[in-house]
């Protein structure tokens, strides 16, 4: 970082004059990598390294595993990551890759690719970053090994960062793009890519203030819509194939499937199988095979899920997921807004359990701007995360009747009970789903002694004898025993080599919660268990789901007997702000939400906005695994099995 | 016949000597638009359609707290061709809006659309998004919006008393449905290198077609 040390383009926003200046973002791509920060003023610290890393260093040698700015290791030598995986899997045990993302660092030219391996029985993970030069325009970058073949829950992730920046991973087994459709014009999350509606780099928009001159973004367009086309499109003689791809590893067997094969970008080759043609072929006749597409309108896909689904009759031989259909950019917005603006868009992600979502992104700011929240805050939170994830276990457990065949009479009693808890939520914070109650350094509001009231009848009244009643209702219930027992098996180190996380991997006999495994908040200070549950099934999934609940009980009872101690009103560590500074660096931060582990991957160069924010999000990543889950059971246990994993579409596409 | 007809009804009209005594207190006189009216405001059959957050509180309109029934309005159903109203409760985003037309033009007429919240109305608060179609009104033709992030289930409930009043209006005679010829069906659009709008195909043709003669200026602002 000798030569020139442009500030990023993101603190053009910023109230340092010097560095008003934005550089031109189609800048050339550099020819190498370099060693250094993103382009900060000064060079980044390097980061210390833990003794595996040490050891990782050791056997590798320096030459390819070097430490990297502020957390983590870089590995010099690209080609030699499936090496290195294999070596942190099997001899540094750890057995999952949490995280896996990218950085466009456009002013030293480069993606970084980010890992984060992970141990199941704990601890912190080991950060693993990998550089590939930026290539010109829409082109495609340099590929990186795919880890897939040895880390299965990297599946998805590679192929969401092969979606967001054009990053290809050689050795995928399935790469197309996730959350975009085939043919898509350009790589999303890359620094120069611009949505249509684009105005500036970062908010607040001069437009907006101090000025107010702001215009409707569809007056302010070329097209006068949310929509960019490239130059001399002509959608009148074009062959549209947003699935391209999708159906040609399952066209075997079935009979008079069409085949779209992809041939470099936006072209297509297309092959029709003649029906008599591929039934001619084989020996006898069997039954055929047939390609069902569930969804995305689909009642029992939790939202706009697409399971493409080919059966053998009834049987389900092969399952593809198709995601996307709620991808509302959370991520490129994300990068716009100040550090404040995010907390809102946390509680859309998943949201059914908005505040335990706005925790894992506090959190993970916290610890960049190194600020502790205040006793009194610390406790409310832990009061609403446990709430919200008693809430939200009652919602999956109806909604998980419901896709057994109990339509909505079992959901209707546990949304009533819901919505006791969401009345509390809505008093204290003003809103029933999007509470927008955390704060760097705190909570928004207090309670008053009437909500103090409210929750102390619900918190040792009224939701333990309505757990006792759900038991009674559903857990010795044959109907519900003999559909979900031994249904949806995924044994504990295949979950574990899926990256799954959350109620289901607990159920699969593997006790990995994050409020354990790597504390935060106050957990330290109460009385419970990690329930654990070894059938690994859909019925285990249901129980652990009322273990916790029971578990979540108990830590709100004593949140609520402590909280006494506190000081009433000392929600905020330091001055309310709106305008935050986080320092320049790069944090991983985690929480255990009731879907599985959270987790936010940002970076800050200093200025007022995030310079990349990622969120890991567990319903995303469980999903890869449900492929195994399924194949090898019937059409209905599908939707129960997807039922079972509790995902939620806002969180899933992001 | 026609005489009797055309006679102004008395004012004590149930007891009326010349309706026999059997039919009298259970004769009542309307118009035809307003039998069929009342009976269609009173049996929607809403389509079990959510796409985002924004569902998850129609979800809890229907629980048993808000009791959609009260309105004769419970019966979700998941297949289009049984449904006549579309509540788009969530993000409209470019991936999902091809479906949402075919499903619009799937749905047998008599009708509605209700955008539920900020999102449905008008991008809300994913606006800006490059997959996000700011509001669902850009394809197909709304009766009520409701405001909100996420609507309160009351809000929900008062979009279709709002509704309710809209249906009162119609009138036989000029309901699209019963005019001669086909039905009106949205274009599906079509998902290219970004979303396009099968009905401006021409003018996106043509403009495009312009940009490619000139050297292309940066999106750089
Ligand atoms: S309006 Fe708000 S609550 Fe509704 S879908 Fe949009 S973001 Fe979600």
């Amino acid at each position: 970082m000798a030569e020139e040390t442009p500030r990023p383009e993101t603190q053009a926003a910023s109230a340092q004059p010097s560095a008003a200046k934005p550089a031109p973002a189609a800048k050339p791509a550099a020819a190498a990598p370099k060693a250094g920060g993103h382009g900060a003023a000064k060079a980044a610290p390097l980061a210390t390294l833990t003794p595996d890393m040490q050891q990782l260093q050791q056997h590798f040698g320096e030459s390819v595993i070097a430490p990297a700015p502020y957390v983590g290791v870089l590995l010099q030598d690209k080609s030699r990551l499936p090496e290195v995986a294999t070596y942190l899997r099997d001899e540094l045990k750890y057995d999952s890759v949490t995280n896996l993302t990218a950085v466009d660092y456009i002013k030293d030219g480069y993606f970084e690719v980010v890992y984060h391996f992970q141990r199941s029985t704990g601890g912190e993970p080991l950060t693993l970053k990998v550089r590939v030069p930026r290539p010109q325009g829409n082109d495609l970058s340099e590929p990186v090994p795919s880890i897939t073949p040895i880390y299965a829950g990297a599946d998805f992730q590679e192929r969401e960062v092969y979606d967001m920046y054009g990053i290809p991973f050689s050795g995928h087994p399935d790469l197309r793009r996730i959350l975009l459709w085939e043919g898509f014009y350009g790589w999303p999350l890359r620094k120069d890519w611009h949505e249509a509606y684009y105005e500036g780099d970062t908010k607040p928009f001069d437009s907006r203030w101090p000025g107010g001159h702001h215009q409707l973004a569809e007056e302010r367009v070329p097209w006068a819509d949310n929509v960019n086309y490239p130059p001399g499109f002509d959608p009148l003689n074009f062959h549209a194939d947003p699935d391209a791809g999708l159906y040609d590893s399952m066209a075997e067997g079935v009979p008079g499937l069409k085949v779209v094969t992809k041939n470099g970008y936006g072209e297509t080759t297309t092959t029709v199988l003649g029906n008599g043609q591929a039934l001619a072929e084989e020996e006898e006749l069997r039954t055929d095979q047939i390609i069902v597409n569930m969804g995305p309108q689909h009642p029992s896909t939790h939202g706009v899920l697409r399971m493409v689904v080919k059966l053998d009759g009834e049987t389900v031989t092969d399952l593809k997921l198709v995601l996307g259909y709620l991808h509302r950019n959370h991520e490129k917005i994300g990068e716009r807004n100040t550090w404040l603006h995010n907390i809102p868009y946390t509680d859309r992600l998943d949201y059914i359990v908005g505040m335990a979502n706005e925790w894992g992104y506090v959190l993970t700011v916290e610890k960049m701007m190194g600020i502790k929240p205040t006793e009194r805050a610390e406790y409310l939170r832990v009061l609403m995360a446990e709430l919200t994830r008693i809430q939200s276990h009652f919602w999956a457990i109806g909604f998980l009747l419901n896709d057994l065949g109990a339509f909505y009479t079992p959901a209707l009693y546990f949304i009533t009970e819901r919505d006791l808890i969401l009345d509390f939520f809505e008093s204290v914070t003003g809103s029933r789903l999007m509470c927008n109650y955390f704060r760097f350094g705190g909570v928004s509001r207090d309670l008053t002694e009437a909500q103090l009231a409210q929750v102390k009848e619900l918190a040792f009244e009224r939701i333990p004898r309505k757990i006792d009643e759900l038991e009674e209702l559903l857990t010795d219930n044959e109907i519900v025993k003999a559909r979900t027992i031994g249904v949806g098996y995924l044994p504990a180190d295949r979950s574990i080599n899926y990256s799954l996380t959350g109620p289901c991997l607990r159920a699969a006999g593997v006790p990995y919660d994050i409020r354990r495994v790597d504390p935060y908040g106050i957990y330290d200070r109460f009385d419970f268990e990690i329930p654990v549950l070894y059938g690994a099934d859909v019925y285990d999934r249901y129980r652990i789901r009322v273990l916790e609940m029971r578990e979540s009980l108990k830590i709100v009872q004593q949140c609520l007997q402590q909280m006494e101690q506190t000081k009433w009103g000392d929600i905020q560590a330091g001055k309310k702000a709106y305008n935050h500074r986080v320092p320049a660096g790069q944090a991983y931060a985690r929480v255990e939400t009731p879907k599985g582990e959270l987790g936010f991957y940002l970076v800050s160069d200093g200025g007022q906005n995030p310079y990349r924010y990622h969120i890991r999000s567990s319903s995303f990543i469980n999903l890869t695994s449900l492929k195994e889950m399924v194949v090898g059971h019937k059409v209905a246990d599908a939707v129960v099995i997807l039922g079972s994993l509790d995902i939620v579409l806002g969180e899933v596409d992001r | 016949m026609s005489e009797t007809v055309n006679q102004p009804l008395p004012s004590d009209f149930p007891n009326d000597p010349r309706v026999p005594e059997e039919l009298r207190n259970n004769v009542f006189i309307t118009t035809l638009d307003k039998l069929y009216n009342w009976g269609r405001k009173r049996s929607m059959w809403p389509m079990l359609f959510g796409l985002a957050c924004c569902a998850i509180e129609m979800i809890a309109t229907a629980a048993s707290r808000h009791d959609l029934a009260r309105f004769g309005w419970e019966l979700m159903r998941a297949s289009p061709r049984q449904a006549d109203l579309m509540i788009v409760a969530g993000t409209v985003t470019k991936k999902m809006v091809p479906q949402i037309v075919r499903l619009y033009n799937q749905m047998p007429e008599p009708r509605y659309v209700i955008a539920m919240g900020a999102c449905a109305t008008a991008g809300g608060p994913f606006k800006e998004g490059y997959n996000v179609v700011s509001g669902i009104d850009k394809f197909i033709p709304v009766d009520v919006y409701i405001t909100g992030c996420p609507p309160r289930p009351e809000a929900l409930l008062h979009s279709f008393l709002k509704l309710q009043e809209k249906i009162e209006k119609q009138s036989l005679r000029t309901v699209p449905w019963y005019r001669p010829g086909e039905d009106d069906v949205i274009p599906v659009p079509m998902l290219g290198p970004d979303l396009v709008d099968m009905r401006r195909a021409e003018e996106i043709r043509q403009k495009a077609a312009a940009q490619a003669q000139q050297p292309v200026p940066t999106q750089e602002g």
